[in-house]
């Protein structure tokens, strides 16, 4: 696109983020403060996502953009496509070919590999902030990593449900130090994290802070001895391809109640339905 | 079917684009508007996207609110995007407003002052009635030019009155480059430059909203207008091939010093405070609502009880930009039907737990 720089920003702000990056890399799970600048699109659309791209995007990388693990809702669409007008670059939707894939809420089901760095979008990096609201506060509790206070958030949960009642953006403990925010992404998917052979980077704009999870880092999630970390998923088959093993989404059918249950992931789940194909047509 | 309806972003997308444009050009017989008739006769909406846009540039901002069909705030967003992409050449050296040409200058603490009271463009004195006139095309006559702007030399700062009595609190003068909130992210406590940053690009509504709670007992600062004065004051920098100041261009501020009492403390005798406001363009209500919360946050630096939410620091400065906080307002409109998921699992399940009869009550749910 004319009159702007490679993947919109311009090199010194590329450069500035880049070392938060690195920073971020260095210290796994750690909030990094970095300069954030306004981006055409909104904040709390995807800026810090779209920032952390930006600055590793080069020309040769091939982007896959997902929004609720599919690649056609419209947010996904409008940042591809912000891309792909300001970098030029090759897009795909299959997981397995994106050098980089850039994530709202999702981690994909297909396992990722060491040569894919895969950006999550935040929007409330500091995994404390609905149990202590000041930001200086809670800067001070990462630094003494006193985390008392989620564990007894977790605590009253077990007491009052008799399980912890956190569905998503479950809070984790990366490399036995930091507590993290995984992004909204569901509790199904925190295990996902644990000694990923990608690259996590996770940026936040509004609140302009980056954090990363180095390839093969340890990934906990926050449980007890006697209540074990579990997984919840809708108990069903996906209705088009089948898969027991993925998220699903419940799609509302009908005004009396019916329902169906697809893979939340949509590459996965063509993949599959192209497969079963394949070997239907071979047999 | 219905699983249709969550696919087909794209082409949703460019359609949803083609309205926009078609709604904001309106009825096609009805000509179309100008930038430069949004520059020259909606100055106020100008006004307020440069300030909340801190971007210093009428016709941008004029386009910006053609482009967003006089939606302010998206307006000022429009112009920050636009700015951020743009290279900084020079910083400015910090401009006089004791020298501004002003056009409008009050006081509400004195009767008469050197320099007088001029009222200037305002709507303070006018009765709030529907001009009729005004909607019949062709009667809003051309008025001749406003008389030119009063001599700068003959209006001191009302502020530097009071100081030269030692009744104002001292200022700490300081020549450190002041913070800048869009390189540096905002960090906690934050010092005063960077707050007045803050506030100056913050949204006016909430910026009224918490000076008007401090009003009404939320943290009150007892507060008084020292002085509003509206006008131009030139930019200089100082180009290092030169070593000097030379003037780049003038621009329009509006800037309110409000005088709040302050009961003293162990240290310091009895005297009066300052709340500082400054904006872009012509702005009082801006202005005056920055300077009560910038006082109104000096509250700990002055040994008062911090009770209020106009007194919270990072309170107010992690919620006044109305850029930021619109774009995580309208992203709840993104789908968050995954986490929506996780949610109705897990209430079913707690549900099932306290024996709940109804939908979803199949047995599962757990995996792994």
């Amino acid at each position: 696109m004319s009159g702007y720089n490679f993947a919109y920003l311009d090199e010194q702000t590329k450069r500035m983020i880049r070392r938060a990056i690195l920073k971020a890399v260095a210290i796994p799970g750690h909030q990094v403060p970095f300069g954030g600048r306004e981006m055409p699109l909104p904040y709390g659309w995807g800026t810090g996502g779209i920032q952390v791209t930006a600055a590793i995007l080069g020309p040769d990388d091939v982007l896959k953009v997902i929004d609720q693990g599919a690649d056609d809702t419209t947010n996904a669409v409008s940042i591809r496509r912000f891309f792909a007008r300001t970098a030029g670059v090759a897009t795909t939707t299959r997981t397995t070919e994106a050098t980089i894939i850039q994530t709202r809420h999702r981690i994909p089901e297909t396992p990722l590999r060491a040569d894919q760095i895969l950006v999550y979008q935040v929007p409330l990096p500091e995994p404390l902030a609905k149990l202590e609201s000041s930001r200086a506060e809670t800067r001070e509790m990462h630094a003494l990593a006193e985390y008392g206070l989620m564990h007894v958030k977790l605590y009253e949960d077990i007491a009052r449900f008799g399980h912890v009642a956190i569905s998503y953006d479950y809070p984790v403990m990366v490399n036995g130090r930091y507590l993290m925010s995984p992004s909204p992404i569901p509790a199904f998917d925190t295990p996902k994290m644990h000694r990923m052979p990608a690259l996590q980077l996770f940026g936040a704009g509004r609140e302009k802070r980056i954090y990363a999870v180095p390839p093969y880092t340890a990934v906990r999630p926050l449980d007890f001895d006697d209540h074990p970390f579990r997984l919840v998923r809708a108990p069903h088959a996906c209705a088009l391809c089948g898969a027991r093993d993925s998220y699903l989404d419940e799609v509302v059918t009908d005004d009396r109640g019916g329902r169906m249950f697809v893979c939340s992931d949509t590459d996965y789940c063509a993949g599959r339905r192209e497969t079963a194909e394949q070997a239907g047509e071979a047999a | 079917m219905a699983y249709v309806a969550v696919k087909g972003g794209e082409r949703a997308i460019d359609a949803a684009h083609d309205w926009l444009a078609r709604d904001r050009r309106g009825d096609p017989s009805v000509p179309e508007i100008g930038t430069a008739q949004i520059a020259e006769q909606l100055g106020r909406a100008v006004d307020r996207v440069m300030a909340e846009g801190a971007c210093y540039d009428p016709d941008l901002a004029a386009l910006a609110v053609k482009q967003a069909q006089g939606d302010l705030i998206e307006a000022a967003f429009l112009l920050r995007a636009y700015r951020t992409t743009l290279p900084r050449f020079a910083a400015s050296v910090p401009v006089e407003t004791a020298a501004m040409l002003i056009r409008r200058r009050i006081s509400a603490i004195y009767k008469d002052l050197p320099g007088g009271q001029v009222l200037g463009p305002t709507y303070d004195y006018t009765h709030r009635l529907l001009d009729f006139s005004l909607a019949a095309e062709g009667r809003d006559t051309a008025h001749a030019a406003a008389s030119a702007a009063a001599d700068a030399a003959q209006m001191p700062r009302v502020m530097d009155l009071l100081d030269r009595e030692g009744l104002m609190g001292a200022e700490q003068p300081s020549d450190a480059a002041p913070g800048d909130l869009t390189r540096e992210p905002l960090a906690f406590p934050a010092e005063r430059d960077v707050r007045l940053q803050a506030l100056a690009r913050g949204d006016e509504g909430f910026l009224l909203a918490l000076g008007y709670s401090t009003q009404r007992g939320y943290g009150n600062t007892h507060p008084f207008v020292g002085e509003i004065r509206v006008g131009s004051v030139a930019v200089e920098i100082v180009p290092p091939e030169l070593g000097f100041a030379i003037e780049i261009g003038r621009i329009d501020l509006t800037e309110c010093e409000m005088v709040n009492q302050f009961g003293g403390s162990k240290t310091e005798p009895p005297q009066f405070t300052r709340g500082y406001g400054l904006c872009f363009g012509h702005g009082e209500r801006k202005a005056m609502g920055m300077a009560l919360c910038d006082r109104a946050m000096r509250a700990a630096e002055l040994g008062e009880d911090v009770t209020a939410p106009a007194q919270d620091i990072e309170f107010v400065l992690s919620h006044a930009d109305n850029i930021e906080a619109t774009g995580f307002v309208e992203h709840l409109k993104l789908p968050h039907y995954v986490d929506f998921q996780s949610e109705l699992e897990t209430i079913r399940r707690m549900r099932r737990t306290a024996g709940v009869p109804g939908v979803g009550t199949e047995t599962g749910g757990e995996v792994g």
